[in-house]
């Protein structure tokens, strides 16, 4: 019989609004996401300056994966936590901003602090850094949120012994509009870790 | 404080998003890299870029930023050596 495992933990951020398990931890009139962003940093007292120096994707995803990680007792030298993220949107919120500084040539200055985020996956890069995560790691762009695949793939790492908790979801962003879904699945928990909980959680907010 | 001096202080906080770093807390010779301010290798691509923007200096070996932004004071006196606008 195939092992079966739980989601332990969720977070939501979006419509202005922080959430953890479905309770409301923070919520702001900021309808510019920067702004929103940085006082949700603020008011969680994540202490980490690098924070500001990531680009908005990474931020969001950041802000969900600390919230929800921060209550792991995690090791501070290594942990076998894996990432498997998605969303629609890619990185292009970012890459318009690339463009936009590389389009004139009169003025043919781009930022390399800008273009190291051109990619989706590099918000992985930010997570794992902080929280000491040398596990695998997958971003993939999907039409719409696809909990079929992140369950497969999420029960295969955990079966394969490749991880001991994987931390999946939807983190979305095109300028203001932006959508984070991020849950902890593991062996322990009280949700079952399948299609039909994981949509159900998806859509609570 | 010079007038340039503190245009870098001011340049370097809001393009390198140094949050919560004030312009009085950056002492001139204070290193800009390592126990200082903390910059690291992509801060360093972002100076260089702002050398060329800002006041038309174009390094040919980005090697050569090491020497140039190890302070806010030996950055001034460069500038002020180099600069083209």
């Amino acid at each position: 019989m195939l092992q079966e495992f739980h989601i332990k933990s969720y977070c939501h951020i979006k419509s202005q609004t922080v959430s953890v398990n479905g309770q409301t931890i923070f919520n702001d009139d900021s309808e510019d996401f920067s702004a929103f962003i940085k006082n949700a940093y603020k008011f969680l007292k994540t202490d980490y300056p690098k924070f500001f120096k990531m680009d908005n994707l990474s931020k969001l995803a950041f802000l969900a994966a600390d919230v929800l990680l921060k209550n792991e007792n995690l090791n501070e030298e290594e942990n076998n936590i894996a990432l498997i993220f998605s969303n629609k949107a890619s990185s292009l919120d970012t890459d318009r901003k690339h463009q936009a500084a590389i389009e004139n040539d009169a003025e043919y200055f781009p930022s390399p602090a800008l273009f190291v985020y051109t990619l989706p996956n590099i918000c992985l890069g930010e997570i794992s850094i902080k929280h000491r995560l040398h596990s695998e790691n997958s971003f993939f762009i999907f039409d719409r949120f696809n909990a079929e695949h992140l369950q497969l793939y999420a029960n295969s790492l955990l079966r394969s012994g490749k991880a001991e908790k994987v931390l999946c979801g939807w983190v979305d962003l095109d300028e203001n509009s932006y959508d984070a879904f991020l849950y902890l699945v593991e062996n322990e928990g009280e949700i079952e870790h399948n299609t039909e909980e994981i949509n159900r959680l998806y859509n609570i907010l | 404080m010079s007038d340039l001096k503190l245009e870098l202080k001011e340049k370097i906080i809001e393009q390198l998003n140094l949050e919560d770093v004030s312009v009085a807390e950056i002492a001139d010779d204070d290193s800009l890299f390592g126990d200082g301010l903390g910059l690291d290798s992509i801060d360093a691509l972002e100076l260089i870029v702002m050398l060329d923007k800002d006041y038309g200096i174009r390094l040919s070996d980005p090697k050569e930023g090491r020497k140039i932004f190890e302070s806010v004071q030996v950055m001034a006196d460069y500038i002020e050596e180099h600069r083209t606008k």
